[in-house]
């Protein structure tokens, strides 16, 4: 299929799903209307929100906000990962003792979390950052810990044999090694960042994507609520088309990056 | 047998009754390499064929430091080895460039780490990928060359180190049988113009009759032991093609492999029963 057909074809089906939403959700199909608009608005109406939401710029501020917020959640979890990670498979005699610690607190559904961070951070944005740390946390650590422990031995045997001390090694294998998982991982970790940041919000705040679906359902506002809903994924597919760029930037080295760019 | 007489050069490898075992997973010790003992001089070449899983491999960790030998010594130009052999350069068989970085900055990192200034460095690294007929492909990342590309890449990052010593383990195994030949000459060309000592790990004869001053053929193991020394008296400078029409080459082929025949299939009847170290 060429490009210009593939992208009708895609077009194709956004137009026939609104359109079928619009249609059943206003005008009577065998005497009745099958998508009631109390609970599932139309459209045209969460078009008219969305539009609503720009052309005042109130969604901006919660934009902003919520991208702050996994930006802040991304950078920090990482850092703490990277850090971790490569402490841990460095010396397997911390990584062994911790062990069965990591595992329990990776198995913990964090959305609980949420209301023991409202309370430590308070409702402002460091409550959803650290939601958003503990997730991506996670992710960056085991993928360094297995990207220093995966070295191939043959390189790191390469490296010591034409000379690399200690620190070298760390500079030249252990780290562009460890950052070559870290960064296949990129788009999941940056996805649970603004997980993160969302549910946080949704919790609890004053402001943010999370905090205006959150509202809107509140008031039985379902039109808001579809409206962030797309509002949300737009930015979310925003921020993974960048991680994209950065990706392909990163990883050149990498046989399947290249074949993609 | 034409026994190697001992040479008045320095001795770059000895390796004395060196005893090389491994503890396996069920407690059980493997003796790869029993009693070895082989001495390379200074700008010699010398080639070890051997079955597979014989621990040629192993031998040359040994000499590499890489491994401790668990009964005898490892002498370098006189000296007992402790640690790393740092007057070597190791040619693996498998992949050992670092994938993250360019052909030319795979090949000027061993200048780097020495730390000799950036551009000085690449600078060198420009004219050994020259040399090793890769000037054009400075930029390229090691999964963007061919295996053969790769070899050329390792090579030169190998002897920019100006190594005393040159330590090739299978180097061009996974290569295709022209590709092969053309690197073999790629080296002796390189070997010419600077003799270093060559410890070369191979399983094929012919190779190395035609690379070697010397060939040393080990027993299948496990235990395996040094069993024959040939000198090559072969001309250089050599061109590998054209060497194996010698009827010289003939001759001490057919001698060797008498020998190593009866070896190869002691291995290859091991390692239709069990799996070998190697």
């Amino acid at each position: 299929m060429s490009r210009a057909a593939l992208l009708l074809c895609q077009v194709l089906v956004a137009v026939v799903a609104l359109a079928m939403w619009q249609l059943f959700a206003t005008v009577p199909v065998f005497g009745r209307i099958w998508l009631p608009p109390f609970f599932f608005s139309n459209p045209i109406d969460v078009v008219s929100q969305i539009v609503n939401w720009f052309s005042t710029g109130v969604i901006w501020k919660h934009l902003a906000i919520t991208l702050w917020e996994s930006i802040l959640a991304f950078v920090i979890g990482s850092a703490l990962g990277i850090l971790v990670g490569f402490w841990f498979a460095r010396q397997p005699r911390v990584a062994a003792v911790f062990d069965p610690y990591v595992k329990m607190t990776n198995a913990l559904p964090r959305v609980v979390l949420a209301p023991i961070f409202a309370l430590w951070f308070g409702l402002g944005i460091w409550s959803k950052v650290a939601l958003g740390v503990t997730l991506v946390f996670f992710i960056v650590f085991f993928n360094v810990y297995q990207g220093v422990k995966e070295v191939s031995t043959t390189v790191l045997d390469n490296g010591r044999m034409l000379g690399m001390s200690e620190r070298q090694l760390m500079r030249h294998v252990y780290w562009p090694s460890a950052l070559s998982w870290m960064f296949s991982s990129l788009h999941t970790s940056v996805g649970f960042a603004v997980v993160g940041a969302v549910v946080g919000e949704y919790l609890g705040a004053a402001a943010g994507l999370g905090y205006l679906i959150q509202q809107a359902e509140g008031v039985f506002d379902v039109a808001g609520v579809f409206a962030g809903m797309f509002v949300l994924s737009a930015f979310v597919i925003l921020i993974d088309m960048a991680v994209t760029l950065v990706e392909r930037r990163l990883l050149v080295w990498r046989p399947t990056a290249a074949r993609e760019a | 047998m034409d026994k190697a007489k001992p040479t008045a050069k320095p001795t770059a490898v000895a390796l004395e009754d060196a005893t090389v075992a491994f503890r396996l997973a069920d407690a059980r010790v493997y003796t790869a390499v029993e009693k070895a003992r082989l001495a390379v001089a200074h700008g010699e070449f010398v080639a070890i064929v051997g079955p597979t899983g014989c621990g040629k491999s192993t031998l040359l960790n040994v000499a590499a430091g890489l491994l401790k030998p668990a009964a005898g010594a490892v002498r370098i130009f006189d000296q007992p080895l402790t640690g790393l052999n740092r007057d070597a350069g190791y040619l693996f068989q498998a992949d050992a460039l670092f994938p993250w970085k360019t052909a030319i900055d795979n090949v000027a990192i061993g200048l780097e780490i020495k730390g000799t200034p950036r551009r000085k460095a690449l600078e060198q690294a420009q004219a050994w990928l020259t040399s090793v007929g890769l000037g054009a492909f400075a930029n390229r990342y090691p999964h963007m060359l061919s295996g053969g590309q790769r070899k050329r890449v390792g090579l030169a990052q190998v002897l920019i180190r100006d190594p005393k010593i040159l330590l090739m383990d299978e180097p061009f195994g996974p290569l295709d049988a022209q590709t092969r030949q053309v690197m073999g000459n790629l080296l002796l060309e390189l070997w010419t113009a600077d003799r270093k000592a060559v410890l070369f790990v191979t399983h094929d004869l012919e190779e190395a009759i035609a690379l070697a001053d010397r060939v040393v053929i080990m027993s299948a193991g496990p235990g395996s032991r040094i069993i024959g020394d040939w000198r090559v008296e072969l001309p250089r400078p050599r061109d590998i093609f054209e060497v194996r029409l010698d009827k010289q080459f003939h001759e001490l082929h057919r001698e060797i492999w008498g020998v190593l025949k009866e070896e190869v299939m002691k291995g290859y009847a091991q390692s239709t029963q069990a799996g070998g170290a190697d």
